[in-house]
């Protein structure tokens, strides 16, 4: 209430103070045409901005390129960059080209008294070139990009190391597919406990339907010992679902094969990412709640997790962490995976760490993780 | 529609459920630079908390009361604005504003006819307008917070409360709202299409027609195909939110707690927004590029330069808006030949928008300027139009765009291309068209120093963007502290946050300016700007059926400014040919 009383008396001060200072008066008075003096004024102010375009540009780049992403860390990472480059250069060459055209053109023929303007509607042969050259270029510029778009989207990825990064609300997990380099099959109706990526495998198999069981014999005996007949009946129907679980999962187990339930026993499940230089890794990409999108900056990689389904993405790291420090000359720097699609409150702050290391160090980093079979 | 008698009017059949097409355009205006101001608002707010992460302002707590304790805003606001902000800029000001006001203003003016095609369809289509906006601004204060999951409003985030509270009650408000807003859009644009076809009048053939006229119909046709692909997304969302179907959702774990939702698939809903989504960017940008036409076309005292040239390419344009839609979705794991396909189609729009800026400039070649507000801004709309459209080449290229798809690059290019210039294009037109619409005229050197302002302030406010794009900065960023890599970022967002808040209070001058002129403004002659299009032939008192007596028939092109052998610079489309003159563009 407070508020809008405030409100209204800002109003009515604003009115009082146009109304006693007379601001109304004064702008009514001003002279209301336009003169060769006013398109005189804007025509220069037309030409500043022309050219204060340019500079402001120029400042800028000079200002921030050097905090923009350093050079790219991953095979495919140059490739990008140098269509990047290419289209880039264009744009600016157009930009710099186009906007002090137009304010220079807007300057020089800036309304005068008596003037007049030229009659002229079309003109075919210049309309004709300036459709061609854009198309020309286009298809220049479409071809190359397809071409880059190509190279990343169609690798050979049957040697790659294949690495399931799972998302979730706010943080990730890696998943490494072991020495069978084959992902155990996973479910987010299996997600409890330690298994926090719903993997299905051969050992978990057990502890899944044994604590079901158990949970089901303690709302039994629960249900036994209470008179609550509203507790009784809400006990009962939770030991239905219950039931209905252990039901679907007898079945997965089923019809799921050996072979896949045993690929999961060597996968190993990490809260760092670390990629061994040199080497293809294949992303598996999957999450459990909303779209979250693992953005991977420094080597140009991007992809968005989507429940439900698996998306992918191939790519070699080139650079090592320790590489990359020399080159940015920050003893700090670290590679960094972070959400690219907004997914929650703590979206900003959803990050895994990357570590690229020779593949040495990265043998013996993950022989020291615990397998999934051992948790 | 014919022959209009004189109507006894009280203050609410005249003011209030107004039939008459030029009043229906200035409830429109009034309606849009309102949610207008709450937006810009919204924008001045997350600013402040961008340029200073975590730090107390009493501005935010007197705005945001509870949601920001102490002064801090919370992350859960923070959402909440920007997608309020993208949500109103894009369909109440842009959309609704921009389209309702000046289709509902030109159309009939400009093609010769007494009203709109049906006046009650059009009242309604008001009105739906109206509710959307009071149940949008409702949805602000609601408990569990308004709709945060962006203007996309992609599930699952959009659908599961459990995953962000603005997806309770304030998302359903949004789909009501949006479902009100859809059907307003269908009204008016079916009743813009049928205006145009049906009631131009003798002599106003297709190829006459002002580039007004010809933006603002396909900018409604492009709304009748496209919208309702957003109307039955929205409702197969509400299936998913109250009644368990499973269209998007699919084995989905929040909270502990497994939906019981599987089959569905979230990028179902992407494909059928961006069916929308992306012709909606030119159902913004459209007619404000007719406007300037216009505009700079009278302004530079010159026929526009390749008229037929600027009617196929504002076709081609809105051809080429129905099969792009998937370069917004190039990483969703898409499969990558349909990305090429998406590529080749979305690189082609650079060829007709190339066409549209060549033309303007060759239109201001050898003219004879008159440097109004409204110039100034078709101008700057121009230059916008320039900036921001260079920049979709590097998006529109699926290998580049893995790298800044979703970053503040997209934010920059979006902005400028399609914010910038619908906002200067709507500015141009009011400053434009407002003794049309009031029988009076704005202040000139107000004019001047709103323009000036906004020019410096939106290229300070978006230019700097794309470096905070480059260097990796994710969008709708509550803060960048959580991560190292962005602490160096604070200066650039701090140079944004100064020009966006000086750019939203420059506003002021044009609120004054506008609200000032239509009660004390000098009264404008009839044909102000010495147009020769039809809407200045009629009288400024505001009487139903615009002309009184007859029609006037039409006899030439919108565009003879300065022709040779004319007495004047100008000569209205309501003048014969001469003998021996021909009629050549």
């Amino acid at each position: 209430m407070i508020k809008v009383l405030i409100f209204l008396v800002t109003i009515v001060f604003i009115a009082q103070v146009v109304r006693i200072f007379e601001i109304g008066n004064i702008v009514s008075k001003t002279k209301n045409e336009i003169s060769d003096k006013s398109n005189h004024i804007n025509g220069i102010f037309l030409l500043i901005a022309g050219i204060g375009l340019i500079v402001f540009f120029l400042w800028q780049r000079a200002e921030w390129m050097d905090q923009t992403l350093p050079i790219a860390a991953s095979e495919h990472g140059p490739i990008i960059d140098t269509l990047w480059d290419t289209t880039m250069g264009l744009i600016i060459i157009v930009f710099f080209l186009l906007t002090p055209m137009l304010f220079g053109i807007a300057f020089l023929f800036r309304g005068k008294e008596g003037k007049k303007a030229s009659y002229i509607t079309h003109n075919n042969r210049l309309e004709f070139f300036w459709t061609a050259i854009p198309a020309v270029v286009l298809l220049v510029l479409i071809s190359y990009g397809l071409n880059v778009w190509g190279k990343i989207v169609n690798q050979d990825t049957s040697d790659a190391i294949v690495i399931e990064i799972y998302a979730k609300q706010f943080g990730w997990s890696a998943r490494y597919a072991g020495e069978d380099n084959q992902l155990g099959r996973a479910d987010v109706r299996f997600v409890g406990g330690k298994n926090e990526l719903g993997v299905i495998s051969e050992s978990t198999k057990n502890t899944q339907i044994e604590t079901l069981e158990k949970k089901i014999a303690k709302l039994q005996r629960e249900i036994k010992n209470s008179i609550n007949p509203a507790e009784i009946k809400l006990k009962s129907k939770r030991i239905e679902t219950l039931i209905k679980k252990k039901k679907t999962l007898t079945t997965y187990f089923l019809t799921t094969s050996e072979e896949k339930l045993s690929a999961a026993d060597d996968d190993i499940v990490t809260k760092e990412l670390h990629l061994p230089v040199g080497k293809k890794v294949l992303f598996k990409f999957r999450s459990q709640d909303v779209i979250h999108s693992a953005y991977l900056p420094h080597f140009r990689v991007q992809m968005n997790c989507v429940p439900g389904t698996t998306t992918q993405f191939a790519f070699t790291p080139t650079i090592t962490t320790e590489e990359m420090k020399k080159e940015v000359e920050n003893e700090l720097f670290e590679y960094v995976l972070l959400c690219n699609k907004i997914c929650g409150n703590a979206h900003y702050n959803m990050q895994m760490k990357v570590v690229v290391e020779t593949e040495n160090e990265y043998e013996t980093w993950l022989n020291t993780q615990k397998k999934i079979v051992n948790l | 529609m014919s022959e209009h008698g004189h109507h006894k009017e009280n203050f609410f059949s005249k003011y209030v459920f107004s039939l008459d097409h030029k009043m229906i355009s200035k409830q429109f205006l009034i309606t849009g630079m309102f949610m207008g101001v709450i937006a810009m608002v919204m924008s001045a707010l997350f600013r402040i908390q961008l340029a200073n992460p975590g730090e107390s302002n009493p501005i935010l707590s007197t705005f945001l009361g509870r949601w920001a304790e102490g002064g801090v805003m919370s992350p859960d606001i923070y959402l909440s604005l920007v997608t309020i902000h993208g949500t109103i800029m894009v369909f109440f000001v842009l959309t609704g504003g921009l389209s309702g006001t000046f289709a509902n203003l030109l159309l009939p003016l400009q093609v010769g006819a007494r009203d709109m095609a049906s006046g009650f369809l059009n009242l309604l289509s008001y009105w739906f307008f109206f509710a959307s906006c009071v149940v949008m601004i409702i949805s602000l204060f609601v408990q569990s917070g308004p709709a945060s999951a962006g203007w996309t409003i992609y599930p699952p985030l959009s659908a599961v409360p459990a995953a962000i509270s603005g997806s309770g009650l304030g998302m359903t408000l949004w789909l009501v709202s949006m479902t009100l807003f859809i059907v307003s859009s269908l009204l008016g644009g079916l009743n813009y299409i049928v205006t145009v076809l049906n009631l131009r009048t003798e002599g106003m053939s297709m190829t006459r027609l002002p580039l007004t006229v010809w933006a603002l119909l396909v900018t409604a046709i492009l709304g009748v195909l496209s919208f309702p692909v957003l109307l039955s997304a929205a409702l197969l969302l509400v299936f998913d939110r109250s009644f368990g179907t499973s269209f998007f959702l699919s084995d989905i774990l929040v909270q502990g707690e497994v939906l019981s939702h599987a089959g569905g698939n979230p990028i179902l809903f992407q494909h059928l927004f961006w069916f929308l989504g992306h012709p909606e960017v030119y159902i913004v940008l459209l007619p404000a590029l007719g406007l300037t036409s216009e505009i700079i076309a009278t302004c530079s005292r010159k026929p526009i330069f390749g008229y037929r040239a600027m009617i196929g390419s504002i076709l081609a344009i809105a051809f080429l808006s129905f099969i792009v839609w998937g370069h917004h979705m190039f990483i969703t794991g898409m499969n990558p030949f349909l990305g090429s396909v998406f590529v080749f189609t979305t690189l082609l729009i650079a060829i007709p928008s190339a066409i549209k800026v060549f033309n303007y400039i060759a239109t201001l070649w050898r003219g004879n300027l008159q440097f109004t507000p409204a110039m100034l801004f078709s101008i700057g709309l121009v230059s916008t139009f320039i900036t921001g459209g260079l920049t979709g080449l590097i998006l529109g290229d699926s290998a580049l765009d893995i790298n800044v798809h979703d970053t503040y690059f997209v934010v920059a290019h979006f902005h400028i291309v399609m914010g910038l210039s619908a906002i200067f294009g709507m500015l141009a037109g009011v400053y434009h068209w407002f003794p049309r619409m009031y029988g009076r005229l704005m202040n000139l050197k107000l004019g001047y120093i709103h323009f000036w302002g906004t020019f410096i302030c939106a290229y300070g406010t978006f230019f700097p963007m794309h470096f905070l794009g480059m260097a990796g900065l994710p969008r709708r960023y509550y803060s960048n502290t959580a991560f190292p890599m962005f602490d160096n970022l604070l200066d650039i967002n701090e140079v944004v946050s100064f020009f966006a808040i000086a750019g939203a209070l420059i506003q002021v001058i044009f609120f004054f300016n506008f609200f000032y002129s239509i009660f004390r403004g000098p009264e404008s002659p009839k044909n102000p700007w010495k147009s020769n299009t039809l809407e200045w032939t009629a009288p400024v008192a505001r009487i139903h059926g615009n002309w009184p007596g007859k029609i006037p028939s039409v006899h030439r092109w919108a565009y003879d400014y300065s022709k040779p052998g004319m007495d004047d610079d100008f000569v209205s489309q309501i003048t014969p040919l001469k003998d021996g003159e021909t009629e050549e563009h």
